[in-house]
């Protein structure tokens, strides 16, 4: 295996008011891989995401992209640096079109954001590959809808267009397939896997049949702390992740295969 | 495009306006409509609710009086100058309002503007109490006399139309998109990259420029600059115009400062005058409580049911 890291956290912490939701997290993300982050609710997923993008200040700990320290870099630098981000609520601009969406995240690789003065007609360059885009993820045919009236999962595929629209070197997906029925599920996993030619992904996934298709690594995540990491098969066949999971140690067979039916029951925030 | 007709249809009327109403009326709607306007673009369309606005309106309407009175400037040097030190003003003002949300927005706009009033009550060259008084009006470009009311007129609503038209522009511009990215969803247009902080101050800086072009418009217009327009009950008096017209639609901030200004004319004559805050008050809850959009807002969504 090559040894070729674009992102590695070393020691990191993070606690709010006394309670450590992420507990001296040492990650490696291995360039060009899929990379899940998986562990049950509340493990401290979303916080990690946080860390990494900025919205949160590490409490300890150093981030480094591409060998670099980030830790002290702003949000939308680091975004600027490659390392984009989507929510795990859909974070789309609701009043705005699907192709202004788009084009919005284009833009903000132009050097004319600030320009109050010009027209907005100016933008119209960036339709053709706005449009490309949303092709990408079969939303072409809803180019002039209005954001907010699609439906969830087309949100979702919008998302990852105006994600991939920054070329992100780094793309981190939160639980982009949360809440969507099973074809939407199918949709996306195929797009994520898709757009993960000449990409990172760091994802965090609840669902175990997409993780174990789409992923070449697993860290499992448990009260903030790494509990296990390894590829799907290492990951699944260790009795402390069926606990972790299930809250008692299973005796099921690990290969998501043998298991269509149970494996969306398996999310515990499915079962929620 | 049906907007720009209704905006040339506009401007036919305000152009045959003076011929039915009294000229200073009308120069007092459209300064307080273009001061509305500039609010609307810092609320309406960045989502930012300042209460200090009144310090921009001020600060432009003092410079230009202080600069008309003693450095005989003609009126558009005059207005130019109260133009910028109300943008500059505002590009301190800004960076130090920005980078809070919300309330705490509003209160540091509003704690901010104070500190312009005791100024400008404090300051030697600015009357005290007295304000500035005789402010002269100058000759536009050095030939236009504008103490003639029907020349000053057309350039009080050459100055709305500019203003106006820039708002308008601003919001619809590159920079326009993204702010509307970020009022819409602030932690996203942060992932795409946008220093979103940079922007609120931008969309500040000439929200507050274009308040201080309607202060010094105002100062010329009245000959007069004073603590009034510096006090909070204006920074009040324009969340106010701006909601009742409806707030994020361009035309809703000339509407409101419209039906304002007309009913404050009204009753300050007659027998309420004693009761106009407590009016304008209820109008406002009024508003607040039942028509949210404003009258502009609701005017629309009822073209939309209908066709
Ligand atoms: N801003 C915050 N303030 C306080 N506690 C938080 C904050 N964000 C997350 N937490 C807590 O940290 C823990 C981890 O949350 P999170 O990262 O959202 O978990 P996951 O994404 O794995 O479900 C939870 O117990 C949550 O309540
Ligand atoms: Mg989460």
């Amino acid at each position: 295996m090559s040894q070729d890291f674009i992102l590695e956290t070393r020691n990191l912490v993070k606690a709010f008011k006394g309670f450590t939701a992420v507990d001296d997290v040492n990650l490696k993300i291995e360039r060009g891989a899929i990379h899940a982050l998986i562990g049950p609710n509340g493990a401290g997923k979303t916080t990690v995401f946080n860390l990494l993008t900025k919205y949160l200040t590490p409490t300890d700990g150093s981030l480094l992209y591409n060998g670099r320290d980030i830790t002290a870099m702003k949000p939308a630098a680091i975004a600027r640096a490659g390392i984009v981000r989507s929510f795990q609520i859909s974070a789309v601009f609701p009043h705005l079109s699907v192709l202004e969406n788009v084009r919005v995240a284009l833009q903000s690789r132009e050097g004319n954001s600030f320009h109050f003065w010009k027209p907005v007609k100016v933008l119209d360059r960036l339709n053709d590959r706005a449009m490309e885009l949303l092709a990408d993820v079969g939303l072409a045919d809803f180019a002039s809808a209005r954001t907010l009236d699609l439906p969830y999962g087309r949100k979702r595929a919008l998302e990852i267009a105006t994600t991939l629209a920054l070329e992100p070197e780094l793309m981190l997906l939160d639980e982009p397939t949360q809440g969507m029925g099973h074809e939407d599920v199918e949709v996306v996993a195929d797009l994520i896997k898709r757009v993960s030619a000449g990409r990172t992904i760091l994802m965090v996934e609840h669902n175990l049949q997409v993780v174990s298709r789409l992923a070449d690594r697993i860290t499992v995540l448990q009260r903030g702390a790494v509990l296990t990491e390894g590829d799907y098969a290492t990951v699944s066949a260790d009795p402390r992740v069926r606990e972790a999971y299930l809250g008692v140690a299973a005796d099921e067979p690990a290969a998501p295969q043998s298991r269509p039916a149970s494996v969306e029951a398996l999310a515990p925030e499915a079962r929620a | 495009m049906n907007d720009k007709k209704l905006y040339l249809a506009l401007f036919i009327l305000a152009l045959a306006a003076p011929a039915v109403l009294y000229p200073v009326f009308l120069m007092k709607v459209l300064c307080f409509a273009l001061f509305a306007c500039a609010f609307n673009l810092l609320l309406g369309f960045a989502g930012l609710l300042s209460f200090g606005h009144a310090a921009f309106l001020g600060t432009g309407g003092y410079v230009t009086g202080y600069l008309m009175i003693n450095a005989g400037l003609t009126p558009e040097l005059g207005i130019l100058a109260g133009t910028l030190a109300a943008g500059l003003l505002g590009a301190v003002y800004g960076k130090l309002a920005v980078r809070r949300e919300g309330i705490y927005f509003a209160m540091v706009t509003l704690a901010l503007a104070q500190l312009a009033f005791f100024f400008y009550l404090q300051a030697p060259f600015t009357g005290g109490e007295d304000g500035l008084q005789g402010v002269p009006r100058g000759e536009l470009f050095g030939f236009i006399d504008l103490s003639n009311n029907l020349a000053m007129y057309y350039f009080v609503l050459a100055i709305f139309v500019f203003g106006f038209w820039l708002i308008r522009r601003t919001v619809h511009s590159p920079f326009g998109q993204v702010l509307k990215a970020i009022r819409e969803n602030e932690p996203r247009a942060i992932s795409l990259g946008y220093n979103v902080n940079d922007y609120k101050w931008l969309a500040f800086v000439i929200s507050s420029a274009l308040a201080g072009l309607a202060g010094s418009t105002k100062t010329l217009v009245f000959q007069l600059a004073s603590l009034n327009d510096v006090h909070w009950h204006l920074s009040g008096e324009v969340v106010l115009m701006t909601l009742v017209g409806g707030m994020g639609t361009l035309l809703g901030p000339l509407v409101g400062a419209g039906a304002i200004v007309t009913i404050q004319n009204y009753l300050s004559g007659g027998e309420l005058g004693n009761y106009i805050h407590i009016i304008l008050g209820a109008i406002f809850v009024v508003c607040v409580l039942a028509f949210r959009s404003g009258i502009v807002g609701q005017f629309q969504k009822m073209l939309k049911q209908n066709f």
